[in-house]
């Protein structure tokens, strides 16, 4: 049974496992045990991150595509929500509409770039793919009439969604069942198929065939694999997958913007958190999204306990201020690439395989 | 079965093919020779259209190949194994074979004879392909080339750098693989090329300057110091 659900791609570590079931647990009852609009926001936010760090992983570590469109699709599907919700109405009719036209517009966009690398490889491919990142970026600030620009748009949802709907009037284990619980569990469920799904496709015999496109083209192509095809294909289903993920993080703020979505700096922590996480092991989508966005959230606050205990010790209470925070993070990121070249599950898996 | 006539291919402003001549009988293991730089390999990646020829014509079964995309030509029944142990490293033994299997599932019938020829192949079956020796390696690749019926098996130099032992294991497979396809192998190992070859094809300067029966070269050393000896004089 579980080897179905998890498409017989185990952990592999024991430790690793242990971490998986924590995060598993702590997202699935982040409600009742980090009760708190900040804390529900940090949970909601590491499950979309999930998905849309796991679906590059389908292009970076399963098949060796490096593209920096990624929040491009991100931002197709959020903008497929905002753009529905604020001008069709807050309707499951407009969100189903907005979010279909949305899919259907990630994979079309995906599919020309995909036919593109047949006749551009590697960097020159990558450099295609920032080009229209930046295209797009460009389009969804200018068309302000409907995109709201730089403002972004800010939209109604169903009833159901919203944060004052009250489905039970007690509260359950001290938690009040609102229409915020009931987006979250959606956000979560949602986040656990699309990982699941893309759990399966890699561990698929089509999974098999990126994996030897990642190692060797020629020899896949060798052996009769049609590697352009199979590269359209991944992506297509990387761009599906998170602008799935846009639609996701649409629904849950309410708000779409350049700032929340397309922007660079997006791109940037997604490349971290694959690379953090472990390329080629989908699991590292997991834990770097988790880490990231825990580090992203919390660490101004450690480090502000830390340089409140440090007092009356030279030079450390400055070192730990909380304004230097993104000192410290950038410091882990070195840390975390240096003594983790694999990424921390590639590490955790390194330490428990055994030679033959 | 394969018959190379005029093939002639470029390699950036390299002229490396310059008329190649060559025929393949159907049933047979040729045996390609000749120094390094011969232009062996690139006769092989030509013929599976990772080159592309820019002159000749590659007949195969009938149908002129040159020009056909490389997928296209392996779905025409060639099987490559390219030298240094084309496996891929970070699937399994079992993934690697699965790949080479168009059908997705493998001919038990089959893989009960890979297992015989390379015992290996079963006791790490589920093991990561780059934990393996070199040797074994290089029965991989031979494996996934005979995981299914092939027309002809292009083969690079199989017994490159293995230890004598299993160099006898492969000649022991090769002996067997004969008998029910066409191979076409490149080798710079004389006494290998002798125990297995039917026919053999010697190559120099991007030419073939010989071809015979493997037997008649084998008995003749004025004509293997001819060919062999002459031509690596030639150069010096």
């Amino acid at each position: 049974m579980l080897g179905t659900v998890l498409s017989g791609d185990y952990p592999r570590s024991r430790l690793l496992t242990a971490i998986l079931i924590a995060i598993l647990a702590g997202l699935a009852l982040a409600p009742f045990v980090f009760p708190g609009t900040r804390s529900l926001n940090v949970a909601a936010k590491i499950l979309i991150f999930i998905v849309l760090v796991a679906s590059y992983d389908l292009l970076l570590g399963y098949t060796g595509i490096v593209s920096f469109a990624h929040t491009m699709f991100f931002g197709i599907g959020g903008y497929g929500i905002g753009i529905a919700a604020a001008k069709l109405g807050p309707t499951w009719g407009s969100l189903a509409l907005g979010g279909g036209i949305a899919l259907v517009l990630a994979v079309a966009l995906a599919f020309c770039i995909g036919l593109l690398s047949l006749r551009v490889k590697t960097i020159f491919f990558a450099m295609i793919t920032l080009a229209v990142a930046s295209f797009f970026l460009i389009l969804a600030s200018q068309l302000s009439w409907l995109t709201g620009g730089e403002d972004g748009l800010n939209y109604k949802l169903p009833g159901l969604l919203l944060p004052g709907t009250r489905l039970v009037e007690a509260p359950v284990l001290g938690v009040e069942i609102t229409g915020r619980l009931v987006s979250y569990y959606i956000v979560f469920l949602a986040a656990l198929a699309l990982f699941l799904l893309l759990l399966r496709v890699v561990n698929s015999p089509f999974g098999k065939v990126l994996l030897s496109i990642r190692e060797n083209e020629f020899r896949a192509e060798a052996l009769g694999y049609r590697t352009v095809v199979y590269r359209t294909i991944a992506n297509c289903l990387a761009a599906a997958t998170a602008a799935a993920a846009g639609i996701l993080y649409a629904l849950w703020l309410r708000y779409t913007g350049p700032d929340t979505t397309l922007s660079f700096n997006i791109m940037i922590d997604i490349l971290l958190m694959v690379v953090i996480g472990g390329m080629g092991t989908m699991y590292g989508a997991v834990l770097g999204a988790t880490i990231f966005v825990l580090a992203q959230n919390y660490l101004q606050d450690l480090m502000k306990l830390a340089s409140g205990a440090a007092q009356g010790i030279p030079l450390l209470p400055n070192l730990l201020h909380p304004d230097r925070w993104l000192l410290w993070l950038g410091v882990l990121f070195i840390v975390c690439v240096y003594y983790f070249p694999l990424g921390i599950v590639g590490r955790l898996r390194q330490k428990t395989s055994r030679p033959n | 079965m394969l018959a190379l006539s005029g093939v002639n291919t470029h390699i950036n402003l390299y002229h490396i093919l310059q008329g190649v001549d060559l025929v393949v009988p159907r049933g047979e293991l040729t045996m390609l020779l000749g120094r390094n730089g011969a232009g062996k390999t690139t006769t092989l990646r030509t013929i599976m259209g990772l080159w592309r020829a820019s002159a000749g014509r590659i007949d195969l079964g009938g149908a002129d190949i040159a020009g056909m995309a490389t997928p296209s030509v392996a779905q025409l029944g060639v099987a490559y194994v390219p030298e240094n142990m084309s496996i891929f490293a970070g699937l399994t033994v079992r993934e690697n074979l699965l790949l080479a299997a168009r059908e997705r599932s493998f001919d038990e019938s089959r893989l009960a004879r890979i297992f015989k020829l390379f015992p290996a192949m079963q006791k790490f079956w589920n093991s990561l392909a780059g934990n393996l020796s070199g040797g074994q390696k290089q029965m991989l690749a031979i494996s996934r080339a005979i995981v299914e019926p092939r027309r002809l098996l292009l083969i690079d130099e199989p017994t490159k750098g293995l230890a004598p032992a299993i160099i006898a294991n492969m000649i022991e497979a090769f002996r067997e693989l004969k008998l029910e396809t066409t191979i076409l192998l490149v080798e710079q190992n004389f006494n290998v090329a002798r125990e297995l070859g039917d026919s053999v094809a010697v190559m120099d300067s991007g030419r073939v300057v010989h071809s015979g029966r493997m037997a008649d070269l084998a008995r003749d050393e004025a004509l293997q110091t001819r060919l062999l000896g002459l031509s690596l004089d030639s150069h010096q």
